[in-house]
Formats: C-alpha cells, structure tokens, sequence
C-alpha cells in the first residue's frame, strides 16, 4: 500500500516544535521519510531542527509542496488542526492525538467525506512502509520490508505482531495503526480495499480489539471483495462488559462489541483467527506456505 | 463518566426538558420534608449508578410524608444488587423523592454514538420501560432512529419522524418536537456519550415527562465540563482504580491473582487474553501508556500489589520510544522503595533489551525474564500458583 506513505510522501509534521513533533519528526527523517516542513503558529519563519516552520499547513503546501501531513497536536485542538490540512489540500492526514472529544471527531470526519483526504486515526501510531517511509510514531527498526499488510486498531499490539513476522522472515509491505476512538478516519474495510487493491501486498493481518462492529464489517467486505488470505486476532478476549479498556472504542456496551462475536463473524468469513496474541506471526507464516504465489 | 439519576435530571432541566418535580436527599428526614413539600404520593429512588434499582427494591412508593421517612430508611444504607452492580452490590447514600405521576403511556427516547454512521442517533420506541437492547433484539420495527448530521443540526423532520414514528396524536407532537430538540441539545452541549431517558411518560393530562433520565459523559470532553467532572461520585469506583487515575495510570481491578503492567491498551489487553489462555486469572488491566517515567513505574506498581489477590506480576513491555533500560532503571528503583517483593516476569522488547534485560539479572532482586509473550504469561501464572 506504498499508494498512501512511500518515496513520494513529503511529509509535514503539524506541532512541529513541540516535545512529541520534535522527537518523531527527527525519527521519520532518520528513517528516510522525506519530512520537509513543520507548522506551529507563530513560529513561521524557524528552522527547527533543520526543518522550515510556517505559520499555517497552506503555506507549508505552497511552499514545500507537502502531501502528507503527521499531527501533534493537543486533543482541544487536533480536529481543528485535522480539518485545516485537508482544507490546504493534504491528501493524508495521519493524527497521532489521543483524547479528541468524540463530538469533534464526528464533526471533522463529517466534514472530510467527499474531500479528496484520507485521514488515519485519530489515536494511532501512524502508518509505515517498510524500507519507503514512516508517518508515526512506530520503532522503524522492527519492520522489515515485505509483502505483509498490517492493519489494526492497537499501537504496541502492532508492534509485537510486526515483531513476530520480522522475526520469521516476514516482511511487511504497509502497517497502518486506524486508531483506538469510536470515530475514526480510515476503517478496517477501508484498510482492506487498499491492500485487496496493492499488487504489492500478498495477504493480510488485521488486529482488532473489543468495541463497536468494524470487526464485523471487515469480514462481511472480506467475503465478498478480499481474494488474499487474511488473518486477525482480536483483543480483549478477557474484558468485562461496560468498561472502557483503555483505547476510547475498547468498550463492551448494551452486549454487543465482544471479541467472541468478532472472532466468529471474522471466522465465518473465511479469515483464520487466532485466539493467543503470541500465534499472530505463526498463522501468517502457515497461510502465505498454503497460498502459491501465482494466486495472490 | 456517569452521573446519578437526580444529577441528570438537573442538568435537563437547565435545558427545559421536563420532569417530576423532587429532589434528593440523604437522610430519612429529609426525604420526609420533601414528601410534605410534594404532597401526596410520592416515589422513594435509590440514587446508583447502576440500572435494575426497581427490581432490587430500590424504587418504593410512598403514601404520605411518614411512609416516605420510613420507605427512605429502609433504602438508605442498603447494598442494592442489580444485575449491573458488582456482586456485592452498591451502598446507597442518596434516594430522590418525586412526585408520583399518573401515567397513561410508557416511552423510550435515547441518543447515543453509532460509531458505524460516524453520528450521533435518536432512538425513539413505543416500548418504554424496558431494556432498549431487548427491545432492537425483539422487536426492531418499534425503534425509530433518526441520526443527526453536524452539518443540519437537529431538523424539524427529524422530530416529526420520531413523533410520528411513535404513535402519537396530533396534538402532543408539536410537545414531543420540542422536548426531543431540548433533549438534543443537552446532549450535544454536555457532550455526552449516551442519554437515555427510559420510561419517557406521557401522563393523563397529556404532559410529556422524563420519569428516569440517565446521561454519561464522553471522557474525553471533560476537561471542558468542570461542572460535570464536580459530579463525579468517588464512592461508585473502586478505591484502587481512583488511586491509579490520581496519576493518569488506566487500571482496571479484576478478580485474579496475577497482575500485569504493560505499555499500550491493546497490549495490555493482549497481556490479559494470554494469562487466561495460559490457565491463569488475569488480576488486572493496567496500561502505563508510551511516557512511562521511573515514577509513574513506581505508582504502576505500587497499586498493582496494593490488591491483595495478586500472587504474582507480569510486565510485558514492546519498548519503542520508551526504552527497556530506562523501564529496568524505573523497576529496580519501584522494588527497592516499595519493600515489598512479589515474583516478577519481565517481558521487554524494542530498543535496548539486552542492556534493560542486563540491568535487571544485576540488580541483586529476583526478576525473572521471559522471551515471548507466552514464555512471560507462562512463568507468571506458574509462579502465583507456587506462591
């Protein structure tokens, strides 16, 4: 999925010159992601670290031709700062944010549809192509580049599946963090359609968690339009009911969102579940053997 | 967040949504005084969080000011047991004395996120007092929904939908249309993340009154709500989890014996599904998050063996920013200050393991580490059963 972050992203980092953009900004870079302008109002006309600051994300497209864009912004300003790169005509918007209220996020996603914008998150890690870029907050050195698409809910749960796979051998071709809030930017069926889409992605993991039905509507997409082996974990197995567990969405709410349903809807679609977070890489290694590459 | 029945119905009644005329107290005294101010029949509530307080004999009716004292004794103080309370049930403090009213119909009307829309929804049903979830599961073609777009606000065909859609005569629709507009906007000003008011009652002389009113509140929207953070009730948490949220620790209190820490929910509970898996009881759900300084290790830890159920620990740690000597550095000085000694498994990965992992085989403390997700839960759970 070298479509969304890959040699041609030029990305540009929104709350640059805090503590969180500096950090990441400087990793991206270090990684190899092309990061050529930062946005902190008020601070137009800087280098931080090497990087041009402007004042606004329309100045930093005008000028550096940024079109992507990695956001550090606190949670009472992050939709705002959501809704300003797609207005100056980003085409990703990851947001790293975690704590937006949600009637915000209703908003901001209301307004993106039908914009030419893809935003991921918010509450992710961000999004990495192995070898190409990396647009979060992800350690770059436990990817390896492959043909594996990752796409989850989870930030170290990501992590530790991607760890397993590197460890085989696997390598990855995009890893995609969609985030841990109830309203979010890019969905699992979202995820799914671009790597059923990439020829350079030959199956597919996805990690879900408890909460909401967009493990559910991934597996009704996969039977009717996921030709490539896909495998999925979901978290929370062990959650009580009605408790949020951490990420915003991870709730068990009126009975429904538990990861028993998940895991069979995903199973009846022909995705091979795993119960143990410690098999995700196993199971991957046994579908891409059982799969001849002439059919992927 | 949650709020008590009485809190919601004062925070709707700001916005002109209607409802018995009461209020609450905390003494049998007082709920007398209140039944003389009402006069006539009154109805005695229990004031918890958890719904089913009818059921459990948390709702009396009250015949006169004396019977309202004696109903509001017997409440007081009882550990009310619903099927939405922990087990040994909810100590009530608090009861709200109301008006009784003369219902003719029972409704539904309740607003919460439909994640799959990206939009908040009104439901309205013609079955009220019963569990919504029954009902969409029974009889789905008695629920209107209407979902609202941030772009129109609530619209007066919305209203007219669900005031159709519920049955209702000509003449109270105009009532409903101003009470479901009233209700929204409390919604969407408190930013709530539900609001149900179940029975929504339409009484004899043709009133429209929220008879229960339940509203949470969205978590992450309360830092612009210090008058919702004020109505927090500290004694319908447990004590361990207000100690963790003092230091933004996310814990959650289980029933188990072996306690984990671990950066990052989903991880955290990954790290929960495995000890199960492996044959153990998980005690806890506890994310430290990617900041993790040596202090919030400490208080992680500390509230972590705080529960006396817990035989052993489980740290599983995917360290990327957050690095495994620093965490090593966190734990060795956690144990130390603490005294206390529990069999830890240490689990770590990520950037400096070998120096983290070095760190903790020298610290003179019996750490034990494990390679793997499986190989930490395995030595845990075999470690609180040895203990």
């Amino acid at each position: 999925m070298s479509i969304l972050v890959d040699k041609s992203t030029r990305l540009l980092v929104q709350g640059v010159t805090g503590k969180e953009g500096t950090f990441h900004a400087v990793a991206c870079r270090d990684y190899g992601t092309k990061v050529v302008a930062g946005v902190t109002p008020g601070k137009g006309g800087i280098l931080h670290q090497g990087i041009p600051v402007f004042n606004t994300v329309a100045e930093a497209v005008a000028k550096e031709w940024a079109n992507t864009s990695l956001i550090f912004v606190p949670p009472a300003f992050a939709a705002d700062a959501i809704l300003e790169a797609a207005d100056a005509g980003i085409r990703v918007v990851v947001c790293i944010t975690e704590g937006i209220p949600t009637l915000d996020m209703v908003k901001a996603a209301r307004a993106l549809q039908g914009k030419d914008v893809r935003l991921i998150g918010p509450n992710c890690p961000g999004i990495i192509s192995p070898g190409k870029a990396k647009v979060g907050i992800m350690p770059g050195h436990i990817h390896l580049p492959g043909r594996v698409g990752v796409v989850s809910r989870s930030g170290t749960l990501t992590y530790e599946a991607v760890g397993q796979l590197t460890a085989r051998g696997i390598g990855q071709s995009t890893c995609v963090g969609i985030g841990g809030d109830p309203i979010i930017g890019t969905t699992f069926v979202d995820a799914l359609r671009l790597f059923q889409a990439d020829p350079e992605t030959d199956a597919i993991l996805m990690i879900g968690e408890i909460g909401g039905t967009a493990e559910e509507d991934a597996a009704a997409f996969v039977q009717e339009h996921v030709t490539k082996p896909v495998v999925g974990f979901i978290c929370g197995q062990t959650a009580p009911p009605g408790r949020r567990m951490g990420h915003a969405g991870a709730i068990i709410s009126g009975g429904t969102g538990t990861a028993a349903e998940k895991m069979a809807a995903m199973q009846k679609a022909g995705i091979a579940v795993v119960k143990s977070p410690a098999d995700m890489g196993e199971a991957v290694a046994r579908v891409l053997s059982a799969t001849p590459s002439k059919q992927r | 967040m949650k709020i008590h029945e009485y809190q919601a119905k004062r925070i709707l009644s700001e916005f002109g949504v209607p409802a018995p005329r009461g209020r609450a107290a905390e003494t049998a005294g007082v709920a007398r005084e209140i039944a003389q101010e009402l006069g006539g029949t009154v109805v005695v509530k229990a004031q918890i969080h958890a719904g089913g307080r009818g059921q459990a004999g948390g709702v009396k009716l009250a015949r006169s000011p004396e019977e309202a004292e004696q109903v509001a004794s017997q409440i007081l103080g009882m550990k009310l047991r619903t099927h939405q309370t922990r087990p040994e049930g909810q100590l009530v403090k608090r009861v709200l004395v109301e008006e009784g009213m003369d219902i003719r119909q029972e409704l539904y009307l309740g607003i919460v996120i439909d994640r799959r829309a990206g939009l908040p929804v009104i439901m309205a049903s013609s079955a009220g007092g019963m569990e919504i979830e029954e009902v969409a599961r029974t009889r789905p073609q008695a629920i209107v929904e209407v979902h609202v777009d941030p772009s129109t606000g609530l619209q007066g065909f919305h209203t007219r939908k669900l005031g159709f859609g519920l049955g209702l005569k000509a003449d109270l629709l105009k009532t409903a249309a101003d009470f479901v507009t009233r209700f929204w906007r409390a919604f969407e000003a408190k930013d709530c993340s539900l609001a149900e008011i179940n029975p929504l009652v339409i009484t004899s002389d043709d009133r429209l009154l929220a008879l229960d009113a339940k509203m949470n509140f969205d978590d992450n929207a309360l830092s612009r709500h210090p008058e919702i953070q004020a109505l927090r009730d500290l004694d319908e948490e447990s004590p361990l989890e207000v100690e963790a949220s003092k230091f933004n620790l996310n814990y959650i209190k289980l029933d188990g014996n072996v306690g984990c820490m671990v950066n990052g929910a989903g991880l955290a509970m990954a790290t929960m599904d495995i000890i199960k898996l492996v044959g153990g009881e998980p005690a806890n759900f506890l994310d430290v998050g990617g900041g993790a300084s040596a202090e919030q290790i400490e208080h992680a830890f500390r509230i972590l063996i705080s529960d006396k159920n817990v035989r052993a620990v489980f740290i599983n740690i995917f360290g990327g920013i957050l690095r495994c000597d620093r965490l090593a550095e966190g734990l060795i000085k956690a144990v130390k200050a603490l005294d206390v000694w529990l069999p830890t498994v240490v689990r770590m990965e990520g950037t400096n393991v070998e120096l983290g992992q070095r760190m903790l085989a020298e610290s003179g403390l019996n750490f034990t580490t494990a390679q793997g997700m499986r190989d930490g839960a395995e030595k845990a759970v075999q470690a609180a059963r040895a203990a």
